[in-house]
């Protein structure tokens, strides 16, 4: 689906202040693949690059990302350099932004939000009858629709969550990128949602790329590995294998600095037939 | 074109030249006027402008220069006058009202909120009606200082009131510093950019309602401002005798005066805003 | 049921401010150095009518009853108060005898009103846009330019700008009539556009300074609002420039031009009296003046009375408009 070809990628039009360092990396079709690392690791620069978000003076100064997508009505299959990607957000694209206080227009109400955006082969039928398709969707998530009549200084954090992730899945998007999404949460709510897309991408049998810092949370949804540090790949593989054998320092520091109770890890993968 | 007027320095700066332009024409170059420029036919009558008369003489026989730099000094001096006592005043009773809530910060809050809805020219307009015809000098500072308090003070109360939350404050709270001390060493350095800001807006809300006084005739005749050189103009038709200096040198003057308090209060205030970001 | 106790707060506080309003009004005449009935009584014979002593004494009664000057002061103040407020009954004007100064008044107030709300209507439409594209570029060239004029154009006073006009376009250029005369048959075109080509100059001075200040606060308010998370998201989304700035940018920043709005209210009006008077527009500015110079007291304490009630007015409603419109306030 992604194929990323010995990238680099930085800041600066003048200068150039490099933030990912000759990567590759290849992302398929339905599967979950995380991205982890400290602040800094260049992966949210990458998540950047692969989304095509080039502005503030971000640039892909060698080597190449592609995408291959399948259009889900006609079957067309659209290749295209991530530069030209902005021409697929909310349609075969979408994303999920870290859901802070002011991420959502407080002046427009939830429906309008989720409608907002919706490629034309999404909107279909009356208004009435879209509004009973995104309550539906969103009941399905245990959201109520008073949500849709509500402004976003309305919700709490947790449920500000679940409307973005909501908003980004309805699109029905053969690829959702993630950034942060629980960062913020406690463990609770995190919880509902890494469920709540774990969920959604084994109905939409769809891409999802999770950006955290939390490998807590690589560990409950993804099903491969990314870890980055300085701007590189140092390790990539199944998750569980990571967990298991982790090959490099720094991979063995995060890992160890999970918490434990009674010596095995705190949490669970999410998502799974017990 | 590059940067232009788009950073706050150069703002501050092409304004600052401004106002000591007119600082320098209005602050000093009166003590080196030849004479009364107010007095009847101390020059002579309708003269263009020349090596002698700079800006020409009135139809009263007056040099229009020598006249201007009097109304600036006026000017000057009522818009200081006020905008100094409004900003003492306001910056007062906002940390009062701001600082210690309650029942005083309700008082001086109704009186803040009952001051701004009340537009201060009919009430200058009454009094010079009602006072024979025309306002001294004085009694129009006065006025506008009780109408323009209310504007920094109500900007220092909600500094103080957002300051009171602050941790910083806190901590000098519990080490035992006085209230006082609180006051002056940490609430009031946050204020000093937005009221320097404001004090210079004053200075032209000051001069500007005056010299709207003025220009209808309700200011005092027996002082040149730059209203009333403007009313004067008008009044001995220099427009119909086509004496565009006359008239077009105060005009000017206010224009050019009010363009460099503006660049330098919104340059002043958009600093504090960035330093106050910074925090 | 918050929201209904706000407004019966907001409306107690309209009350009193009114009220404080009323009391300076009424203590303006009794704070001056001079009698004004004095006063008045010396314009009147200045101004060359003769009266015999009767006539002057009958004149001096009806003028301190004008002004409410018999009995206590505590009697004077209700009185004045009850006359305002309850039958808003300011006399006969003394200049335009006997015509009752509320009439003059009401037909001076839809020229003010009609050429303030026309000019800020206008100037606040253009502004916005102005400032909304400039706010949106705020690096280009042409943004620095329009910030630029509008930083020229909005601290000059409303009277300067109404005087440059008056002596650009008709003295040296004769464009535009000098002062005011309507003339036409009512709802004829003749007299539309007489209305529209004298109340131009007025309403351009309003404009153009108006225009300024919207420039200037919404290019701010812009460049800000486009830099926040909101905005990156929509574009994130795929949203075009134009649904960004419709449905993102614009709403947010047109929610704090009502409490700007708010208060420039008092200064808008203020100009707009100095402007009416040097243009010889009918309005409310106008009648002030000619009450003045005529020393027409009834009829300067009706219309000083009704323009600070009417701003204070103006100013509350906005006041109260602005948490209807803002959900955050609304729905809490």
């Amino acid at each position: 689906m992604i194929t990323i070809d010995k990238v680099t990628v930085g800041y600066g039009t003048a200068g150039f202040i490099k933030a990912v360092d000759g990567v590759s990396l290849s992302i398929g079709d339905n599967e979950i693949v995380g991205i982890a690392g400290e602040t800094g690791s260049g992966k949210s620069t990458l998540m950047r690059a692969v989304y095509g978000d080039f502005s503030t003076g971000l640039r892909i100064k060698d080597g190449t990302i592609t995408g291959r997508f399948v259009d889900q009505k006609n079957g067309q299959v659209i290749e295209a350099p991530s530069s030209r990607f902005h021409r697929l957000w909310w349609d075969q694209m979408s994303y999920i932004p870290q859901g802070s206080m002011s991420v959502l227009n407080p002046l427009m109400k939830i429906e309008a939000q989720v409608v907002d955006g919706l490629p034309k082969r999404e909107r279909g039928g009356s208004r009435a009858d879209l509004r009973r398709r995104i309550a539906d969707f969103l009941a399905g998530f245990g959201l109520e629709e008073t949500v849709l009549d509500a402004y976003p200084h309305q919700l709490s954090g947790g449920m500000r969550q679940r409307v973005l992730v909501a908003i980004a899945a309805f699109v029905n998007p053969r690829l959702i990128l993630a950034d942060e999404p629980t960062t913020a949460l406690d463990v609770v709510v995190q919880k509902k949602i890494l469920l709540m897309m774990v969920e959604i991408q084994r109905r939409l049998r769809n891409t999802l790329v999770l950006v955290s810092h939390d490998l807590g949370v690589h560990y409950q949804i993804t099903d491969r590995l990314v870890i980055m540090y300085k701007g590189q790949i140092v390790e990539t593989g199944p998750t569980a294998e990571i967990f298991a054998n982790p090959q490099h320092d720094y991979t063995r520091n995060l890992i160890a600095a999970l918490p434990r109770l009674h010596g095995k890890r705190s949490v669970d993968r999410v998502g799974e037939a017990p | 074109m590059r940067s232009f007027f788009a950073h706050a320095p150069f703002r501050l700066y092409l304004g600052i030249v401004l106002i000591a332009a007119c600082i320098i024409l209005g602050g000093i170059l009166p003590w080196f006027a030849p004479g009364d420029p107010l007095v009847w036919y101390s020059a002579p009558r309708n003269q263009s402008p020349s090596a002698a008369h700079w800006l020409g003489t009135t139809s009263l026989g007056q040099d229009v220069f020598w006249l201007l730099t009097y109304a600036l000094r006026n000017s000057l001096l009522l818009g200081l006058v006020v905008a100094g006592f409004s900003t003492i005043i306001g910056v007062f009773l906002g940390l009062a009202a701001g600082y210690a809530g309650g029942w005083l910060d309700r008082v001086l809050s109704f009186f803040m909120d009952a001051l701004l809805c009340i537009p201060s020219l009919p009430i200058l307009i009454l009094m010079a009606a009602l006072f024979g015809g025309q306002l001294a000098m004085p009694i129009i500072a006065v006025a506008l200082i009780v109408f323009n308090w209310p504007y920094p003070a109500r900007q220092v109360r909600a500094v103080a009131l957002t300051m009171r939350e602050r941790e910083f404050i806190n901590v000098a709270w519990f080490s035992g510093e006085s209230s006082v001390r609180i006051l002056v060493r940490h609430i009031f350095p946050y204020i000093a950019g937005w009221s320097a800001a404001n004090f210079i807006n004053t200075v032209l809300v000051g001069i500007s309602t005056e010299s709207a006084l003025a220009v209808i005739g309700l200011s005092s005749a027996q002082q040149a401002t730059l209203g009333t050189m403007i009313y004067w103009a008008i009044n001995y038709q220099a427009l119909l005798a086509g004496k565009y200096v006359w008239i077009g040198s105060p005009v000017i003057a206010i224009v050019l005066l009010f363009i460099g308090l503006f660049l330098v209060s919104s340059g002043l205030s958009m600093r504090s805003a960035a330093r106050r970001m910074s925090v | 049921m918050h929201l209904l106790r706000f407004i019966v707060g907001r409306l107690v506080v309209y009350a009193l401010v009114i009220v404080f309003a009323l009391t300076v009004l009424f203590f303006v005449p009794r704070l001056g150095p001079t009698d004004p009935v004095e006063a008045m009584l010396a314009k009147v014979s200045s101004q060359g009518a003769y009266m015999d002593a009767a006539q002057v004494d009958a004149l001096r009664r009806s003028l301190a009853d004008t002004f409410g000057l018999n009995g206590s002061l505590l009697e004077q103040y209700w009185a004045f108060i009850k006359r305002i407020v309850f039958t808003g009954d300011f006399g006969p004007s003394l200049s335009m005898y006997p015509t009752p100064v509320m009439e003059l008044i009401w037909n001076a107030l839809p020229w003010t009103f009609g050429l303030l709300l026309t000019s800020t209507l206008i100037a606040w439409v253009l502004g916005n846009f102005v400032g909304l594209l400039s706010g949106w570029r705020p690096n280009a060239n042409s943004s620095r330019i329009m910030e630029g004029i509008a930083i020229c154009l909005y601290p000059i006073p409303y009277y300067i700008l109404a005087l440059v006009l008056s002596i650009l376009f008709s003295y040296v250029w004769r464009i535009f009539p000098l002062t005011t005369t309507i003339r036409g048959a009512p709802w004829s075109w003749e007299l539309v556009s007489s209305i529209v080509w004298n109340s131009f100059l007025p309403a351009m001075s309003i404009v153009i300074v108006v225009f300024g200040w919207w420039v200037i606060s919404v290019k701010a308010q812009t460049s800000a609002l486009k830099e926040e998370e909101f905005a990156r998201y929509a574009r994130l989304k795929g949203l075009g420039d134009g649904r960004i700035l419709t449905r993102y940018i614009l709403p947010n920043a047109l929610l704090p031009q009502i409490t700007f709005l708010a208060l420039q209210i008092g200064l808008m009006f203020n100009g707009s009296l100095i402007t009416e008077i040097l243009f010889d527009y009918p309005g409310l500015g106008l009648l002030i003046y000619t009450a003045v110079l005529q020393g027409d007291f009834n009829l300067l304490m009706g219309t000083i009375s009704l323009s600070v009630i009417a701003v204070a007015t103006a100013t509350m409603i906005i006041d109260l408009i602005y948490p209807l419109l803002d959900p955050r306030i609304r729905h809490r």
